[in-house]
Formats: C-alpha cells, sequence, structure tokens
C-alpha cells in the first residue's frame, strides 16, 4: 500500500524536476554560448569586452529582449503574435505624435500612451481569438496588416523629428546607470518580473497547462480563454513599451518602425528554448535567445568576418538549437519511460 | 446537421415532413455556402467598384499590370497551399525567391552560360526545399521553427553571394517574359504561368490519389500513416518542389526587375501564407481547393489593381487586405459558432420551442 501511495506521488514530482532541470539546463547552455563567444572575440579584438560595446550590445538587444519575453507567454499558451513588430511601430509613432504636438508633453504620459496603445492592440486580438476560436496565427497575420496600414494612413509622409523629442525622454535611450543603459535596465526588470511570476504564480502557471493540452486545462478549470487573453494583452502591452523605448533610442520614427521584427522575436523565443507548440520554455531563455542572435551580429563585425555572413548564420543557430531540443526531449521522454518501466518492474 | 440531429426520432408526420425539407434545405443550401462562393462575390465587387471608380477599369492595361504586379505572389502560393494543406507551413518561400536572385546574379555576372546559370539557380532551390524537407521529415522538427531558421539562413545566403551589390543588364529573349505579356493575350507571362501552374496543382491535388493522400495527411497524420499513407515523402517532395518553385520565381523577379539583389521579395513570405488563407485554405490543413486560392488570388490581385488605380498607396492596400483576410476565417467559424449555439439551446428547451426555433433560423436564412 505504502508502495503504491510512494510510487503516485513521486512520480508527478519527479517528471517536473526533470523537465525543470532540462530547462536550466537549456538557459545555461545559451549562456555558455554568449559567454564563449564573447570571450572568443574578446581574445581576437581586445576592443569587445570595452564598456561602450558592451553597452552597445545591451542597447541594440533590448528591444528584441522585451518582445520575445511577451511572445514568450502567448507561444507557451500554444498560440502565436505576429502583429508585434506592428504594435511597437504604433505606438513608438503616436508617443512621438504626441511629443510633436504638445510643447511640455510629461512623460509618464508618454508612457502610458506607448503601453495603452500596445495593451489595446493586444486586446483586439486576444479578444478575436478567444471569443472566435480562430487560429491565433491568422489572426495576428491579419493585425500585423491591419495595424501597420492604420499606422501607414495616419504617417503617411510624416517623420517624427529628434528636435521634437524631449532630451529627458532620449536620455533614457542613452544615459547609464552603474554603467548600464536605462534601455537595458527596463526589459531586464520586466524580464525578471515576468520569469518570477511565470515560476510562482499561479495563473501564470496555468498558461503552461493551457499551451501543454487546452482541452485537459479546461476540464481542470483553468479559465482557459481569460489567461490567453491576459498573455495577448501583455505581449501587446511589452510590445507597446518596446515602442517608447524605440523612440527613446532612435529619436526618430516612420511608418516602417518595426516592420520585419515578428519573425525574428520567434527566432529568438525558438533558440531560447521555447517549445512552438506551447507547454514548455521560460521566458529568462527566449532573453537569451535575443541577446544571443545580437552578439553574433556584433562579434562578426569585430572578428572582421564580413556582417554579410549574420543572418546565415542566426539561420543555421535556428536549426542546430531546434535540432538539438528534438533530440534532448526524445532522450528524456525515453529516460522517463524507461524509469516508469522500472518503477512498474518493482 | 444538428437540426435534422434534433428531429429524426419524432413520429408526427409534420414533423417528419419539416425534417425531411431541412434535409433537403441543409444538401443544397451548404454546397452554395462555401467560402469560394464569396469569393466569387467578392469578384463581382471587383468589377463593379473597379468599372465604377475608373473609366478606364476595363482595359488591356489593368489585367496586364494586375499580372504583372500579383503573379509572383500567386505563383508560391501554389506549393505553399499544398504544403499548408497537409498541415505544415513554408515560411522560407520569398527568402528562396531572393536566394535564388542572388545565385543567378552572381553566376551571370561571372559571365557563365545563361541556360547553365538557370539550371544550377533552379537546383539551388531543390537543395534548399531538400534541406527544409529532411528537416521537418526525418527529423521531425515543427515546420514553423524550421522555415523561420531557413528564412533567415537563405536570405543569409544570398547577403553573402551578392553583398550590397546589384547585378543588372540580363537583356536577352528572357526580358520578354519577365516585362511583357504573352503575344495576341492582355496577360503578363507570370500571370500565364501561375494559370497553367495553377491547374496541374488543382489537377494533382483534387483528382489523384496523391491529391486525396495531402488532404487525408492534413487532417489526421497518424491515420493516414496508418492506412499505407508514405506521409513523409509526401511531405519532403512538396518542400522539394516548393524550394524549386520559388527559384524558378526568383528567375521570373530578376528578369522582370532586371537587377539582382540579395533582397528581392523580402517579407512576401506572409503575403504569401495571407493569400492562401484568404482562399479558405485552413492553417490546421486537410480543407480547402485549389478553386479558392485561384479565386482569392484574382480577387485581390485586382483589388489591389484598383487601389492603385486610385493612387491609395500599397501600404494602406494592407488595411483591407488585414480585414479580409480576418473575415475569411471569421466568417465561416461565426457560422459554425451559430448552428452551435441553437444546437444547445434546441436540445435544452421543449421541443415545440426548439421547433420553432427551427422554423423561424431556416425563414431567416
Amino acid at each position: 500500500m505504502s508502495v503504491v501511495n510512494e510510487l503516485s506521488l513521486s512520480q508527478p514530482m519527479k517528471t517536473h524536476r526533470v523537465a525543470e532541470a532540462l530547462s536550466r539546463a537549456r538557459e545555461l547552455a545559451i549562456l555558455v554560448v554568449i559567454l564563449v563567444i564573447f570571450a572568443g572575440t574578446t581574445i581576437k579584438s581586445h576592443d569587445f569586452a570595452h564598456v561602450t560595446s558592451i553597452q552597445q550590445l545591451f542597447t541594440n538587444g533590448s528591444l528584441f529582449l522585451l518582445l520575445a519575453v511577451g511572445e514568450t507567454m502567448v507561444i507557451v499558451t500554444r498560440n502565436v503574435d505576429l502583429s508585434v513588430g506592428s504594435t511597437l511601430g504604433i505606438s513608438a509613432f503616436l508617443v512621438g505624435d504626441y511629443f510633436t504636438h504638445n510643447a511640455h508633453p510629461s512623460l509618464v504620459l508618454a508612457f502610458v500612451i506607448g503601453l495603452g496603445v500596445g495593451a489595446f492592440c493586444g486586446a483586439v486580438i486576444g479578444f478575436i481569438v478567444t471569443v472566435t476560436k480562430v487560429p491565433s496565427l491568422v489572426v495576428s497575420l491579419a493585425a500585423l496588416y491591419i495595424i501597420r496600414g492604420i499606422l501607414n494612413i495616419i504617417g503617411l509622409g510624416v517623420q517624427i523629428e529628434p528636435t521634437a523629442i524631449p532630451l529627458s525622454f532620449q536620455k533614457i535611450g542613452f544615459e547609464t546607470w552603474a554603467g548600464l543603459p536605462w534601455i537595458f535596465i527596463i526589459p531586464v526588470v520586466v524580464t525578471l518580473v515576468v520569469a518570477f511570476s511565470m515560476r510562482s504564480f499561479r495563473p501564470m502557471r496555468e498558461l503552461y497547462a493551457i499551451g501543454s493540452n487546452p482541452a485537459a486545462a479546461q476540464l481542470a478549470g483553468v479559465p482557459v480563454a481569460r489567461r490567453v487573453f491576459t498573455a495577448f494583452v501583455i505581449s501587446g502591452t511589452l510590445a507597446g513599451l518596446g515602442g517608447v523605448l524605440f523612440l527613446s533610442e532612435f529619436a526618430t520614427v516612420n511608418a516602417t518602425a518595426g516592420s520585419g521584427y515578428e519573425l525574428l522575436v520567434i527566432a529568438s523565443c525558438v533558440i531560447g528554448g521555447v517549445a512552438i507548440f506551447g507547454g514548455s520554455g521560460t521566458v529568462i531563455g527566449a532573453a537569451l535567445g535575443a541577446i544571443l542572435l545580437q552578439i553574433i551580429n556584433q562579434a562578426l563585425v569585430v572578428v572582421n568576418v564580413s556582417p554579410f555572413w549574420d543572418s546565415a548564420l542566426a539561420g543555421a543557430l535556428i536549426l542546430v538549437t531546434v535540432s538539438f531540443d528534438r533530440l534532448l526531449s526524445n532522450r528524456a521522454s525515453l529516460a522517463l519511460r524507461l524509469k516508469d518501466s522500472a518503477a512498474r518492474g518493482k | 446537421m444538428p437540426l435534422v440531429g434534433n428531429n429524426t426520432s419524432t413520429t408526427s408526420p409534420d414533423e417528419t415532413l419539416l425534417s425531411a425539407e431541412k434535409q433537403h434545405w441543409s444538401f443544397s443550401g451548404r454546397s452554395l455556402f462555401r467560402w469560394e462562393s464569396a469569393l466569387v462575390l467578392f469578384f463581382v465587387f471587383d468589377l463593379v467598384y473597379g468599372g465604377t471608380s475608373s473609366p478606364d477599369f476595363f482595359s488591356r492595361n489593368t489585367i496586364f499590370f494586375a499580372g504583372i504586379n500579383f503573379g509572383l505572389i500567386a505563383i508560391m502560393a501554389l506549393p505553399e497551399m499544398l504544403i499548408i494543406t497537409t498541415g505544415e507551413i513554408d515560411l522560407s518561400v520569398a527568402a528562396m525567391l531572393g536566394l535564388a536572385c542572388s545565385s543567378f546574379g552572381y553566376l551571370f555576372e561571372h559571365h557563365v552560360e545563361v541556360f547553365l546559370a538557370m539550371f544550377l539557380t533552379l537546383c539551388v532551390g531543390a537543395v534548399g526545399g531538400a534541406l527544409n524537407g529532411f528537416l521537418v521529415t526525418q527529423l521531425g522538427l515543427p515546420s514553423i521553427a524550421v522555415t523561420i531558421g531557413t528564412l533567415t539562413m537563405f536570405r543569409g545566403l544570398a547577403e553573402v553571394i551578392l553583398g550590397t551589390n546589384e547585378v543588372s543588364g540580363f537583356g536577352g529573349p528572357w526580358t520578354d517574359a519577365g516585362t511583357n505579356a504573352i503575344p495576341g493575350t492582355p496577360f503578363a507571362w507570370a500571370f500565364g504561368i501561375f494559370v497553367v501552374l495553377a491547374l496541374i496543382y488543382g489537377a494533382v491535388l483534387h483528382f489523384t490519389s496523391t491529391g486525396r493522400s495531402i488532404f487525408a495527411i492534413g487532417l489526421q497524420e497518424e491515420a493516414a500513416f496508418f492506412s499505407g499513407i508514405r506521409v513523409k515523402r509526401i511531405k519532403f517532395n512538396l518542400y522539394l518542389i516548393s524550394g524549386i518553385v520559388c527559384a524558378f520565381v526568383g528567375l521570373l523577379y530578376t528578369y522582370e526587375t532586371n537587377t539582382a539583389r540579395y533582397d528581392a521579395g523580402t517579407g512576401l513570405e506572409l503575403n504569401v501564407v495571407a493569400i492562401v488563407l484568404f482562399g479558405g485554405i485552413s492553417i490546421f490543413g486537410g480543407r480547402g481547393t485549389m478553386l479558392g486560392v485561384f479565386l482569392s488570388v484574382i480577387v485581390v490581385g485586382i483589388f489591389d489593381q484598383i487601389l492603385s488605380n486610385n493612387n491609395v498607396s500599397s501600404q494602406e492596400q494592407s488595411i483591407v487586405f488585414g480585414v479580409l483576410l480576418l473575415a475569411s476565417v471569421i466568417l465561416p467559424n461565426a457560422g459554425r459558432g451559430y448552428r452551435a449555439v441553437r444546437k444547445r439551446i434546441g436540445s435544452k428547451w421543449p421541443r415545440s420551442q426548439s421547433l420553432n426555433e427551427n422554423a423561424a433560423a431556416i425563414s431567416d436564412l
């Protein structure tokens, strides 16, 4: 009797532990790759370890980091959000527009506008996805076109000039705190908050349950529609925040801002170990994936390999990581099955 | 169907009659009530709107320019449609176009004979397609992740091959195929090629056992496998063909613009997928017709042309396209949702009331 109890109790916990160890190994692996690239590049060219170079790396990577965090939440629920690039663009543009038309703009209001626009876009997509049960790939693809179209209509031929952007706002883009640029600190804080809540906060844990098996999650009492909706709203909000940071970094924006980001963001998530069919992957992994893509880009310039190789290598990296993931998960499921049959044999 | 199911068990002659009537209605109604019919309506709308908004609409120019502006996307939509029908996706189509463009430009620049260069370019397409197919079928990786990877890689290789160079001055008889109409008709070559390929693809998809297998794979891959369909081989071949067709489109693109650049066709992959989905093809696979894709290409191609004639920029056209795309998935689903709700009401409420509901619903429709 006690044996049975012990088994039935320990089995799920073991599964959980194996899964967690795997995902941690994954983040560690990416971190090691990043450090190896960093070290290798530094040996080749000592300037690479210089403060400004690292700051540049963080600055350039920060937007993708932010978008990848939001995208991870959506992908974990077995959905996908292709509209993040367009949402970033329209948020950046509307905030810029606000600055242009107000002599004494408030920074807080600028952030509210940016986040609000993003949250609205995410809410509309989330609403359509959860109410009509239409695949999110199609809805967010349509949203990509519609949002970009609206942006083109309101921003036709308009270019927000740096002179219109207040200096205090631009400072977010280049000022540093303890050597770290603000534009990097904000996304990192967001990443850590989301990572913690996805580890320990029940509604966020439920996102994984939904992604592993939507029907089972529904039967287990998870409010699936509400959680998926929330995931889209958060993803949209983070894209909106990305728009605000985009504006503070470049101080100029036109109707093409952020176009083509969506696939790069999904690529970051995939490299970071987020399963494209939902149910597994961490925000930290996706964030590291975004940084990895960025450091490859920057390292190539430093080691005098033609920067043309950048996307070719990034593509190869995506393929390698996806294949590697499959190998690992095959191994893990085999190990679990062996353990299971051994336990039954007893 | 739920309507009929509710009433077949009853014995009253009135109800039986009603149910027979309904059965008849639901049969004929459903075959008319398809997404393709909606596309035909869109097409009629196109013609009316185009005709009223511009006096020059019904001319050879409109047909020619619609064909040349939209033909390349249309051709790439064909292999994409088959791949989506199996439940997979290929996001690397436009990147393959770019890689083919770069390869051909490079070979041309190094004075390789034109036919040989074309052949080698198509080989590049075959290798790229085979790579996709190998990763998806042999390693069993999710196609969306694989093709995002190959998208980045193909575009990157195109960049490595040509860099920021721009090769031009192709000339020769092939330029004709890129920029002129088929002699004696107002149709651009790209459009003609699309029609021929669409006929071939449609015939294969709807009238051969391979085509039926493609639907079977999309509906239930495992069931298809256990009923003896060579799932992996079919998927691999579809990716291989997709690579070759997209490389061919790369050649057409090169001759149409008379330049080869690495960034040719950047971002077109999502347009291609959107065209296919607008044609009523299910993103989950297993459902859709070649006629739907054909109509979708015509409707969107002509609509784009009307908007361009009216000086609406192509960026603003994207908003209309997005709305149409959304409608194409929501409307059929809304019908299903409505039926589901009615079924639930019908089973909960007393019989007489549910019959009234049904009768009212029928007269509504």
